[in-house]
C-alpha cells in the first residue's frame, strides 16, 4: 500500500460522492450502508496495509508528492501525503474508531428516511476523507484543507436535524467559533512561509531544530498562532462554547467528530509542531495554562449537568485540556497517547449514551433514567469499562495516559521547566483536582443512568431494550480497547524497563533533537526519582477512587440524591453558577454576539437600506423623475414656443461667440 | 450727357438689407399665427440668406485673389431656391392636412402634442 497513500482518503471521498448520488435517487438503505460503511472499511484495510508496509521498511518518514498545488515565487506547495510515526498512530485509530462508528450508525440511524440516511453517510464519509487528509498531509496547507473539511462536516452533521432551529443554530455556532481559530492557523501558515519559505513538515521542523537561536522568535509567533487554531478546533478556553452545543447532532457524530477524532486535531497539530513549542517557553506555557485551566473548568461544569450527552461533552473539553496540559509540559508523546486512549473510551461512552438514548426513546435527561443495567447489560458493562478508563483506574486505558500527563506536569514543576516551575506546579494541582472531578461526574452518570430504579414513565420503561448487534458490536470492541488500549504505553520505566512503553518508543523520532538545547525540557525527564513517581501514581489513583466513593455516596443507595440536594441548598450560588455554566454563553452574548448583531443591524438598516438603497439608488431615480416632471412643461405643443427657444439660443450663441 | 462713372453699391449695404430682411422674417415666424403667413416669413428668411450670398459673391468677385470663391456663393443661391421650392410643396401639403383636421390653419390650435 505504501506508494499510494492517496487511496486511503480518496476511498472515503468516493464513498461520500456515491452516497450523495444515492440520496438523490432515493436508493434503499442497504445500498447506502454498503457504500458508506464499505468505503470506510476499505480505507481502514488500506491504512493497516500501509502501516504494515511502513513497519517493515527502514525509512522513518515517507513523503509522497502527487502534484504541485501552489507555485508562487519562492513558495512551492505540493499536494502530498506523509506517513511518519505520528500520522501512523493518528490514521490507525481514526480509521478504526471511524469504521466502528460507521457500523454503529447502521443501527442508530435506521429509523431515518432513505434520503436522510444517505445524506448522513455521505457527510460521515466526507468527514473521514477530511480527517485522513488532515493527519496525512505533509505540509500546512494540505493539513489546512483537511482542517477546514472536518469543520464543514462538523457543521453539516451538527445541523443534521436542520428542521429543528436549535440544531441549525448549534451548527452555525460551531462553524463561526471555529472560524476564529482558523484565522490563527491561516496566519501561522503565512508566518511559516515568511520565515521558512516552505510549509513542508520535513523542511521547517528540522530547520528550526538545527538553528534554535535564529528561529526562536518565529517559533513563539507561529506556535502561538497555531495554538489559536488548536483552541478553536479542540474546544479550549475561551473558544470551547461550541462543543457542548454540538451535541445537537446525532450521537454517533458526537462520538466520532466531537469526541474521538476531529477535536483532537488541535492536539495533533501542537504535537506535530513540537519543535516550535520546545523552542518557545512562552508558547509552551500558554498551551499548558490553557489546557490545565480548561481541564478543571469544564470538569466543574460537568458536575451538575443532567443531560447525559452534555456531561460527556464537558468531559471531552476537560480531557482535551489534559492533552494540552501534557503538550504544554513537554510530554508530547503522552498527549498523543491520551488522544488515542481517549478516542477509545470516549467513543465508547458516547456510543453507550447513544444506546441509552435509543432505548429511552430519545430522552437525554438522566433524571428520568435509572436502573437500565438489567435492561441493557452489554451497554452497561462497556460503559462501565470506559468510565473506569476515563476515571484513571489502573490497568484501564485512561489510567496510563492521564497518569503520565500528570506525572510529567509534576516533573515540569519540580524541575522548574523553562523557569516557570511554580506555574507548572499549580497546573499539576489543577490537573489532580480535575481527575477527582472526572471520576466523580463520570460515576454520577453511571449511577444515575444504570443503577437504582427507573424514574421515567411506565410507557418508556416497557420499551426499554438492548440495542441491535450493529450497535453493541462496536461497543464491545471499544469497551475492550478501553481496557487494554493503555498497554501500548505501559509505563515500563516504573519497573526499570522503559522498553515496554511501545508508543513512547514508536513516537520518539517525531521529537526532533534540538541543537545546543538551552531549555529544561530535556533534563526534566529524570528530575524526580522512582519513589516519587510511584507516589504520584498512588496519589492519582487515590484521587480517582475518592471521586468514585463520593459519587457512590451521593447517587447510590437509600440516601441517593439527598446529599447533592442538601449541598446545592447549602451553596446556592456555586450550584447556580455551575448549572449556568459560569454564564459564559450569556457573557459572550452580551459582549460579542449582541454588539456584532447590533452592528449588523446598523449596516443593514442604516448603511444598506437608508444610505445605499434609499439615498443613492432610489434617490438617483427620484431626482431624474423630478427633473423630468418639471422639464416636461416646456413641451407646450406650440411650435412657435420652440422656434422662440431656438432663436433665443442662436442669439445667445452668437453673442457668446462675438 | 456727361457720362457718369457707375459707382457700385457697397456690399455692406446689401448685407445690412439682408440682416433687416432676416429679422423681419424671424419676427414674422414668431409672431404670426396664420400658417401661410409664417410660411411667407420663412421665405423672407431664406431670401435674406440668398441676398447675403449674393453680396459676398459680389465682394469676392471684385478681388483677384478670391475671385474663384465668388461662384460658390452664386451656386448656393440656386440650391437655396431649389430647397425653398421643395419646402413650399411639403409645407403647403401640411397646411392642407392641418386645415382638414382643425378647420383652420392657425398654428396655435395644432398643440395636442404636449405634456
Amino acid at each position: 500500500m505504501l506508494g499510494s497513500l492517496w487511496l486511503i482518503p480518496i476511498i472515503c471521498l468516493a464513498g461520500a460522492v456515491f452516497n450523495l448520488a444515492l440520496g438523490i435517487v432515493r436508493a434503499p438503505k442497504s445500498a447506502v450502508t454498503l457504500v458508506g460503511v464499505g468505503s470506510v472499511g476499505a480505507s481502514t484495510i488500506a491504512t493497516y496495509a500501509a502501516l504494515w508496509d511502513y513497519l517493515h521498511q527502514p525509512a522513518e518518514v515517507i513523503v509522497e508528492p502527487y502534484f504541485t498545488w501552489i507555485s508562487a515565487g519562492v513558495v512551492n506547495v505540493n499536494a502530498s501525503l506523509q506517513l511518519d510515526p505520528l500520522s501512523a498512530v493518528m490514521t490507525a485509530f481514526v480509521t478504526l474508531v471511524g469504521f466502528l462508528i460507521h457500523v454503529y450508525s447502521i443501527g442508530y440511524m435506521h429509523s431515518e428516511t432513505d434520503a436522510g440516511y444517505a445524506r448522513y453517510f455521505a457527510y460521515l464519509n466526507l468527514f473521514m476523507f477530511s480527517m485522513l487528509l488532515l493527519v496525512l498531509g505533509s505540509n500546512l496547507p494540505v493539513m489546512f484543507v483537511g482542517w477546514e473539511g472536518v469543520g464543514l462536516c462538523s457543521y453539516l452533521l451538527i445541523g443534521y436535524y436542520y428542521d429543528k432551529e436549535w440544531c441549525a443554530a448549534a451548527g452555525k455556532k460551531a462553524f463561526i467559533v471555529n472560524r476564529i481559530g482558523d484565522l490563527g492557523f491561516l496566519l501561522a501558515i503565512f508566518a511559516t512561509i515568511a520565515w521558512f519559505h516552505s510549509t513542508e513538515f520535513t523542511v521547517i521542523f528540522p530547520a528550526a531544530a538545527e538553528h534554535p537561536d535564529q528561529f526562536a522568535g518565529a517559533a513563539t509567533i507561529i506556535g502561538l498562532l497555531l495554538f489559536v487554531g488548536a483552541i478553536g478546533k479542540s474546544a479550549q478556553i475561551p473558544l470551547y462554547v461550541w462543543l457542548p452545543d454540538a451535541m445537537a447532532g446525532p450521537t454517533p457524530v458526537s462520538a466520532l467528530i466531537h469526541a474521538a477524532t476531529m477535536v483532537t486535531a488541535g492536539v495533533y497539530m501542537v504535537v506535530r509542531a513540537n519543535v516550535f513549542y520546545r523552542l518557545s517557553p512562552t508558547a509552551m506555557l500558554a498551551v499548558a495554562i490553557v489546557g490545565g485551566v480548561t481541564a478543571i473548568f469544564a470538569a466543574t461544569i460537568g458536575l451538575v449537568q443532567n443531560d447525559i450527552k452534555k456531561v460527556l461533552a464537558y468531559s471531552t473539553v476537560s480531557q482535551l485540556g489534559y492533552m494540552f496540559l501534557g503538550a504544554g509540559v513537554g510530554a508530547f508523546v503522552a498527549a498523543i497517547f491520551h488522544v488515542v486512549t481517549h478516542a477509545f473510551f470516549k467513543a465508547c461512552l458516547f456510543l453507550g449514551s447513544g444506546s441509552v438514548i435509543h432505548a429511552c426513546g430519545g430522552e437525554q435527561d438522566m433524571r428520568t433514567m435509572g436502573g437500565l443495567r438489567k435492561h441493557m447489560p452489554i451497554t452497561y458493562w462497556t460503559f462501565l469499562a470506559a468510565t473506569l478508563a476515563i476515571s484513571g483506574i489502573p490497568i484501564f486505558a485512561g489510567f496510563f495516559s492521564k497518569d503520565e500527563i500528570l506525572a510529567k506536569a509534576y516533573e515540569a514543576g519540580a524541575a522548574n521547566l523553562n523557569g516557570f516551575g511554580a506555574t507548572y506546579q499549580l497546573l499539576w494541582y489543577l490537573g489532580l483536582a480535575g481527575a477527582l472531578l472526572t471520576a466523580f461526574y463520570m460515576f454520577r452518570v453511571v449511577y444515575m443512568t444504570f443503577h437504582g430504579s427507573f424514574r421515567g414513565s411506565e410507557e418508556t420503561e416497557r420499551h426499554l431494550h438492548e440495542s441491535p448487534p450493529s450497535m453493541t458490536g462496536p461497543l464491545v470492541i471499544l469497551g475492550f480497547l478501553s481496557i487494554v488500549g493503555g498497554f501500548f504505553g505501559f509505563p515500563g520505566q516504573l519497573f526499570g524497563m522503559s522498553g515496554l512503553n511501545l508508543i513512547e518508543r514508536f513516537l520518539h523520532p517525531i521529537i526532533l533533537p534540538i541543537a545546543a538545547a538551552t531549555h529544561g525540557a530535556a533534563h526534566a525527564e529524570h528530575a524526580v526519582g522512582l519513589e516519587t513517581e510511584w507516589l504520584l501514581v498512588a496519589v492519582s489513583v487515590g484521587v480517582a477512587v475518592l471521586g468514585i466513593v463520593i459519587a457512590r455516596r451521593f447517587y447510590l443507595g437509600p440516601k441517593a440524591f439527598v446529599l447533592p440536594r442538601r449541598l446545592a441548598e447549602r451553596l446556592p450560588m456555586v450550584h447556580k453558577m455551575l448549572l449556568g455554566k459560569y454564564w459564559v454563553d450569556e457573557m459572550y452574548h452580551v459582549l460579542i454576539v449582541a454588539p456584532v448583531h447590533r452592528m449588523a443591524m446598523i449596516c443593514w438598516k442604516v448603511i444598506d437600506e437608508l444610505i445605499i438603497d434609499t439615498l443613492f439608488v432610489n434617490g438617483a431615480a427620484f431626482s431624474v423623475e423630478l427633473t423630468g416632471d418639471l422639464l416636461r412643461f416646456t413641451t407646450t405643443g406650440n411650435v412657435r414656443n420652440y422656434v422662440l427657444a431656438v432663436a433665443l439660443a442662436i442669439f445667445a450663441l452668437a453673442t457668446f461667440l462675438w | 450727357m456727361i457720362p457718369v462713372e457707375a459707382v457700385p453699391i457697397p456690399y455692406t449695404w446689401v448685407l445690412a438689407l439682408s440682416a433687416v430682411l432676416f429679422a423681419v422674417g424671424t419676427l414674422g415666424v414668431l409672431l404670426r399665427r396664420n400658417g401661410i403667413a409664417i410660411f411667407l416669413s420663412l421665405e423672407i428668411m431664406l431670401n435674406s440668406a440668398n441676398l447675403a450670398f449674393a453680396a459676398f459673391a459680389f465682394r469676392f468677385a471684385s478681388d483677384h485673389a478670391t475671385a474663384a470663391a465668388a461662384l460658390d456663393g452664386q451656386v448656393f443661391i440656386f440650391f437655396v431656391i431649389a430647397v425653398a421650392a421643395a419646402e413650399a410643396a411639403v409645407g403647403l401639403a401640411l397646411f392642407i392636412v392641418l386645415f382638414r383636421c382643425k378647420g383652420s390653419i392657425d398654428v396655435e390650435r395644432a398643440n395636442i402634442l404636449r405634456w
